[in-house]
């Protein structure tokens, strides 16, 4: 049995059982309801940051946004808890409507604007929603991802004081630096201090400041729906929204409207033509919640996201390649490139030195076999030198040998004759 | 001026949704409301933006070829997509993706229909499954690898991630085969599955009866997880826990239409009789499409996200080194974790880079080493040379004196005859005068 409060959903249902009987009716038609039952008993979450000056009437208009006592003498609005210097500060409330649980975080900043020297009186909420933000990389980027509590502020209300000028120094600096990290949707408080024509001045007046210092407030996203971009271009000529808070009920008219009693009558909180404040509930309650969350989570959060992941994988790498390529790679695939790149740089070393050892070895081969030559050279040189000298001495002898021997072959003929005129001197004695 | 527009997509907001759970009253109070505020249009808000985006669904079907993937497939979707027959003979398993863009009412839906051709065809079965886990792991990497970018849009990313796995198993009517159960426990931890029994006509009802218990039995005995219809959603536990007890579901699938009565309804016509597809007691179909479309096909993308995808990230994480707490059970914090990878990769390349040069230095020292032994080789080669040479020369020189003296002694010896010669010449020139 599926509890249907809201009235469309009676439709929708009537609608699934008649077409169940229609001829190949498939039936994925039913996924909205079934994404529908799944965030019901999911539950919802919504955080909300309020800032402003103090007495400008926050409490009073949360009080009366939600239609309950979120402050209250227990728990005490911001201006009532001013510190000596500006802190962010968020509460908790769990309420309940039609089925639907909403656990709703309201975050406030008693002592914003209230010091004589406000200089960096943002630098804590920055600082707050930054925090948030890291909060929820770390636990996204976690091994084991169990729970994953998402506390980032989804919608800032920014509060401006009535002064029916323009706005404040403050106020722009605030906005400006705000913008990009945050949805701001910035509200004119206690409207009731305005006459319908001052209420229009000041607003053209305000959305020309905002304008001329190029502040981004949160816009509302285009629909097919003709009726709804009707509905949506109505709201954007009404901004900023005007609005008046109260929580008492008074009797006008034979009505109980809750509005704010003075000696001049009774200024209805409820009544569009007195303030905005049904278009500033209906549209931060009723239609455009999710939307804020989903801006929150794809534009603001993955903004923070991708600087914070720049900063940590370039940190290290060349300043100049990094600068104003933010890529799309992850840190993991940042190494993996850098690893690649490694490789090639140590393969061309590695030839580079190769190319160098190469030389210097041929350099000194090729010297080796010079001197091998060289000496070789000399070696012939000196066995010829010595052939030649032992050629000299072989024929000196050959000539000596020969002279001796003619000699001595005379010599012993000259005796032969000796002996042969001897004897012959003998027989004639 | 205004901050820019953008389309959300409906799968990464609600499982963004997903991971965000309400702890219970940690310091919260609750009150209560005085008056309608409006918050409970939530849910409403929620579903308009996922019709505007569209879903998308991703089916894998798991069966021999001819089991009746394809028929099935048409049949519950009520739409012929165009579909080869595969033939027997592939040599391997691969898969085969296909994307439909499908709309009924105001809701539109991108389902990819993954056939693994080839499936059971082969001799050697082994490595059938190994296609299957692959590419269910490459869609999770996929994911993965976009989930990690610096700048990434997961709002319009296009899930490819299998939601459902549909094993179809052959009507023997006795038991699992192997083939089945070594699939099935290998896809159990990565994909949600549901068993189906093909081609359900040719079991009988008594049989189907016991093939069912026989089947459940033996998935349970060999530990294989099946997917679970959710029992804890109060609007739909009834009718889920009694479907769970059904499994697995025995189905007949057609697009033929054949008149029954008065009706037109999709059934297989045989000479013995018409089994009707939509025909709860002919066969389970009815209850597959209730159980698959209309009622758990949001739950099955959600354990896909949450579980079966967690538990491959976490396994990948931790095989790159990844870890939640240093040694010290601090958490690390994303900056650290990465800073430490950083160093540790940086670390890597520089030792890589030493031991380069390192191995270069000693080729340098060898190869001069080795040169120098050349060198001195040489040096030691001509030194014998030289050696030889002056061996050489003193013997010639000794022979030169050799000769020398004897020269000496000739011509000694010649001046000695010769002086000889002189004294004896005076004699006769005496005898001579005498005569």
């Amino acid at each position: 049995m599926i509890r249907f409060l809201h009235g469309c959903n009676v439709i929708f249902f009537t609608v699934l059982q008649q077409q169940k009987n229609l001829e190949g009716y498939v039936g994925f038609a039913s996924l909205p309801n079934q994404v529908y039952r799944k965030s019901v008993k999911r539950g919802f979450e919504f955080t909300l940051m309020v800032v402003g000056e103090s007495g400008l009437g926050k409490s009073t208009l949360i009080n009366s946004l939600f239609l309950t006592d979120l402050y209250s003498a227990e728990y005490p609005g911001p201006s009532h808890r001013i510190k000596k210097t500006v802190q962010v500060e968020q509460s908790k409330v769990l309420i309940r409507e039609g089925g639907v649980q909403l656990l709703l975080t309201i975050v406030d900043t008693p002592g914003f604007g209230d010091a004589v020297d406000n200089s960096n009186c943002w630098q804590p909420v920055i600082d707050h929603i930054d925090s948030k933000f890291e909060d929820y990389l770390n636990s996204e980027s976690r091994v084991n991802r169990r729970q994953m509590p998402d506390s980032r502020i989804h919608c800032c209300l920014y509060f401006i004081a009535p002064s029916g000028h323009g706005l404040k120094p403050l106020d722009i600096e605030f906005m400006k630096r705000l913008h990009e990290k945050v949805n701001v949707i910035p509200l004119i408080a206690k409207a009731d201090t305005l006459t319908p024509e001052e209420c229009q001045q000041f607003k053209k007046q305000i959305m020309r400041e905002i304008q001329e210092h190029k502040i981004k407030i949160y816009e509302f996203p285009e629909t097919d729906d003709e009726e709804e971009n009707r509905l949506v271009k109505k709201i954007k000529d009404k901004l900023p929204l005007a609005v008046v808070g109260s929580n008492t009920i008074i009797e006008v008219n034979s009505k109980r409207v809750r509005g704010r009693q003075y000696p001049w009558g009774v200024a209805e909180v409820e009544n569009s033509d007195h303030c905005d404040f049904t278009i500033l509930r209906d549209m931060l309650i009723r239609t455009h919640m999710q939307d804020l969350k989903d801006v929150t989570n794809n534009v603001h959060y993955e903004n923070y996201r991708s600087r914070k992941l720049a900063a940590v994988t370039y940190n290290g790498v060349d300043n100049n390649r990094a600068k104003g390529q933010l890529s799309t790679k992850s840190p993991l695939a940042q190494m993996e490139e850098e690893r690649r790149e490694h490789v090639n740089k140590m393969k061309k070393m590695e030839m580079e030195m190769e190319q160098v050892f190469e030389m210097k070895v041929k350099e000194k081969v090729q010297k080796l076999k010079d001197s091998e030559a060289e000496l070789q050279r000399r070696h012939e040189q000196m066995k010829k030198n010595l052939e030649a000298q032992h050629k000299e001495l072989e024929e000196k002898r050959r000539v000596f040998e020969e002279e001796r021997a003619n000699w001595e072959t005379q010599q012993r003929l000259e005796q032969q004759k000796l002996e042969a005129s001897r004897y012959n001197l003998h027989s004639h004695l | 001026m205004f901050s820019p527009c953008v389309r959300f997509s409906h799968c990464h907001q609600v499982l963004n949704v997903l991971f965000v759970c309400i702890p219970q009253n940690e310091g919260k109070r609750n009150l209560s409301l005085g008056g309608h505020v409006g918050f409970d249009s939530l849910p409403d808000q929620l579903v308009s933006k996922s019709v505007t985006q569209g879903f998308c669904f991703n089916i894998l079907c798991v069966g021999e070829t001819g089991i009746g993937k394809s028929t099935l497939m048409n049949t519950l979707f009520n739409t012929m997509f165009e579909n080869e027959e595969a033939s027997h003979y592939q040599n391997g398993v691969y898969l085969r993706p296909r994307t439909y863009d499908l709309q009924e009412s105001n809701v539109q839906l991108k389902l990819t229909i993954v056939d693994t051709v080839g499936f059971g065809d082969q001799i050697n079965k082994e490595d059938s499954y190994k296609p299957i886990v692959d590419y269910i792991d490459t869609q999770f990497e996929n994911y993965l690898q976009e989930e990690l970018k610096i700048k990434r849009s997961l709002f319009n990313y296009h899930d490819t991630r299998i939601h459902i796995c549909l094993y179809f198993i052959a009507p023997t009517g006795h038991s699992l085969k192997s083939l089945d159960l070594v699939t099935m426990k290998k896809l159990d931890s990565k994909v949600n599955i549901i068993p189906i029994i093909a081609k359900a006509d040719t079991v009988s009802k008594s049989e189907l009866h016991k093939f069912k218990i026989k089947i459940m039995s033996e998935l349970v005995s060999n530990g294989v997880q099946i997917y679970q219809f959710p029992t804890d959603d109060e609007a739909v536990s009834e009718i889920n826990s009694s479907m769970n007890a059904h499994l697995p579901f025995a189905v007949v699938g057609s697009v033929e239409e054949v008149k029954v009565g008065n009706k037109t309804v999709r059934a297989r016509q045989y000479p013995w009789g018409v089994v009707q597809v939509e025909n709860e007691s002919h066969c389970d179909f009815v209850k597959l499409r209730e159980m698959l479309i209309r009622v758990n096909m949001e739950d099955l993308r959600e354990q896909t996200h949450a579980r079966h995808y967690e538990l491959y990230r976490r396994c990948k994480l931790e095989e790159m080194g990844f870890k939640d707490t240093d040694p010290d059970s601090q958490p690390f914090s994303l900056q650290e974790t990465y800073e430490a990878k950083r160093k540790e990769f940086l670390g890597d390349l520089q030792r890589k880079e030493e031991e380069m040069r390192q191995m270069f230095v000693n080729k340098v020292k060898e190869t001069e080493a080795e040169l120098k032994e050349k060198e001195r080789e040489l040096h030691d080669k001509f030194e014998q040379l030289k050696r030889m040479h002056q061996e050489e020369k003193r013997k010639v020189e000794d022979k030169r004196r050799d000769l020398e003296e004897e020269m000496n002694a000739f011509n000694n010896k010649k001046k000695m005859a010769a002086e000889t010669v002189s004294l004896s010449q005076p004699l006769k020139k005496d005898k001579d005068k005498k005569k």
